[in-house]
């Protein structure tokens, strides 16, 4: 039995600093994720959502408790195994973006794929499609720093995209947006996960951004403290 | 993953920040450049030393006559002329001497056809060519017959050909010496300049009898001003110093208490002495050079660490999408090796430009050697590429999530 998409036992982590007695970042949370689900995590800061998302991306290792990733257990992944993973199932979308400065739009998208192996043709071929996708079709040649917020935040969505993940790991995806690029942003998101199905694990404090999703967990100091279907409450 | 797309990433990385690139590569580049001209120059100057040292012939005493306070060459008229024929010939049979040449020096104006020049004219014996190594390059060799029938004729340096003869060969023209014609016998090898920085191709060899009867006219028939005389072997020099000054302390019938009335130097000491300042000063340089390679090298330790590390957060963002920790790592690796070859090579063309314009520029010789350019290129190269890859290794091994936040 191949096991849930995502299951987390117990999951902890303390940070080592110098201040003793300071409470663990994450606590015993336990929860699982489907395939397809659009999950919002939210969370005061310093709940610990974005530790959450971190080790779940598997960019951090929990100090406690169990991840099991497919039902395997990611304790026991090689340095190899874990960059494996986040090459080819995973897709990270930053707040601040995180794209390569010094290297075009089209060369950020295709980095994925340089680490997959895919060769250099079909990834220019790919980088261009997701470009056209996201609405950058002629921007491909563009530095990041001459494109907008939005439009940057486009091309890390598509730099997620590039080698067809099953999970998206947004955090903050809209922090650094206006209001309008933000829901543009958002409905791509939802379309995406609609359309191909994808995972999506949506971290944020602003409502109106988890509202977009299908569920809804909130953090506070380290634990969780609501898991559930989002309301949509009040049709405006 | 293959080699080639991380090759292409890295140069892709390098393309993209070329000020970065830039300075990394310069830090190369001094450091190498400032070794190989250092070398270049003292190695240049070691070499023109001891050809100068060499020029002098191997092995050689010099004896003067006359006073004994003038330790110099330069025997002014009036001092005794204590230095005979004879005593040169005494000193022949010596079992510690090979071979003696008695000179006789002169200064006087030699023309050919509307050219003339003041030079340097010296009597001298066969032996003179083989004891100086000053070979006879055309024409013939002064003989013993010259010797005895005291001819006109001439042996000429390099730079009185010069002087005189414009394309002409000289051999067998006939030259004017204080205006008595001289036959050209033959012309000397050019020997360049002597440890005082005398330009010893401008003088002219002409039988020492010839000097002695006809040219300089010499109020004591027989005597010679100096005489060179060569060793059997480097280790006899001493031993042929003493047993010179044995055999004319007694044929001059000097008194045990009294003077010497002739000096002997031992030139192989002055040879010795100017090849170890040679050496000293190469030495020197050498380790200027060192320190050059040493500073460059810190030089190279700082930018690349400071290049790399402020690349965390690029290694992290690399990391996170899916990058191994040897991709990041072959990556960096070939960055810093393409840096330190291209900086290397850069640094070893301005080194040779350097050290070219520096020897054009003072008259100096130059001289390169490749296993400097191989060391200073290796240890730089070795710097760079440990401190391109060493802080890209520390970055590596971090959790991404550690080197996103970095800034």
């Amino acid at each position: 039995m191949a096991g849930r998409f995502i299951e987390v036992e117990n999951l902890g982590k303390q940070y080592e600093t110098s201040v003793p007695g300071t409470p663990p970042a994450l606590q015993s949370v336990t929860l699982a994720i489907e395939q397809g689900e659009f999950v919002a995590v939210m969370g005061p800061s310093g709940s610990g959502k974005s530790t959450f998302m971190n080790i779940v991306g598997l960019l951090d290792a929990p100090t406690d408790g169990a991840y099991r990733l497919n039902g395997e257990d990611v304790a026991g992944f090689s340095t190899d195994e874990l960059a494996h993973v986040r090459n080819r199932v995973f897709g990270f979308v930053f707040q601040g973006f995180n794209l390569l400065k010094r290297i075009t739009a089209a060369e950020n998208v295709a980095l994925p794929m340089v680490y997959s192996g895919t060769a250099g043709a079909e990834r220019r071929r790919r980088a261009q499609e997701l470009l056209d996708k996201m609405g950058l079709g002629a921007y491909g040649s563009a530095m990041p720093n001459r494109l907008s917020g939005g439009q940057q935040q486009r091309v890390a969505i598509a730099r997620a995209l590039a080698n067809r993940p099953q999970l998206i790991l947004a955090d903050e995806p809209t922090g650094n947006l206006d209001t309008q690029t933000s829901e543009d942003i958002m409905g791509l998101f939802t379309e995406l996960n609609r359309e191909t199905g994808v995972t999506i694990l949506l971290v944020t404090h602003e409502n109106d951004i988890a509202r977009y999703a299908n569920r809804l967990i909130r953090f506070k100091d380290g634990r969780v403290v609501h898991d559930g279907a989002v309301v949509h409450e009040g049709a405006a | 993953m293959n080699v080639g797309s991380i090759l292409r990433e890295a140069a892709r990385s390098l393309g993209a920040n070329k000020l970065r690139t830039g300075l990394t590569m310069l830090g190369m580049v001094i450091g190498v450049a400032a070794v190989v001209l250092m070398l270049a120059v003292g190695t240049g100057a070691q070499n023109q030393v001891n050809r100068a040292v060499s020029s002098m012939g191997s092995n050689l005493l010099v004896i003067l006559s006359g006073s004994t306070s003038a330790g110099t060459l330069r025997m002014g008229s009036g001092n005794a002329p204590t230095l005979t024929t004879g005593d040169a010939e005494a000193i022949a049979r010596l079992p510690t001497v090979q071979a003696v040449a008695p000179t006789f020096p002169g200064g006087a104006q030699v023309a050919y056809g509307i050219n003339n020049w003041g030079t340097q004219v010296l009597g001298v014996t066969p032996e003179y060519t083989s004891v100086r190594d000053w070979p006879v390059e055309a024409g013939d060799a002064i003989s013993e017959t010259d010797i005895r029938s005291a001819t006109r004729v001439a042996l000429l340096g390099a730079t009185v050909v010069e002087k005189l003869f414009d394309t002409e060969d000289p051999v067998g023209k006939t030259i004017r010496i204080r205006g008595q014609p001289f036959q050209v016998l033959g012309i000397l090898k050019k020997k360049g300049q002597s440890l005082d920085g005398r330009d010893q191709d401008d003088s002219i060899l002409v039988p020492i009898t010839t000097a002695q009867s006809k040219l300089f006219g010499n109020r004591f028939p027989g005597t010679v001003r100096f005489m060179f005389v060569q060793a059997v072997s480097q280790s006899a020099t001493s031993a042929a110093e003493h047993d010179i000054t044995l055999l004319l302390r007694q044929r001059h019938r000097i008194q045990p208490d009294a003077d010497d009335d002739f000096t002997v130097r031992n030139l192989t000491q002055v040879a010795e002495a100017a090849s170890q300042t040679a050496r000293i000063l190469s030495l020197m340089l050498g380790a200027i050079g060192s320190i050059s390679l040493v500073v460059g090298g810190i030089g190279i330790m700082n930018i690349m660490l400071v290049s790399v590390t402020e690349r965390t957060r690029e290694i992290g963002i690399r990391m996170a999408i899916g990058a191994r920790q040897r991709d990041v790592l072959l990556q960096f690796l070939l960055e810093a090796l393409m840096i330190c070859i291209v900086g290397g090579l850069i640094g070893i063309a301005f080194g040779v430009a350097g050290a070219y314009a520096v020897g054009k520029a003072m008259q100096i010789e130059v001289a390169f050697s490749a296993s400097v350019m191989l060391i200073a290129f290796a240890v730089s190269a070795a710097t760079g590429i440990f401190f391109g890859f060493w802080p890209a290794r520390r970055a590596a091994s971090l959790r991404p999530v550690e080197a996103l936040r970095y800034e």
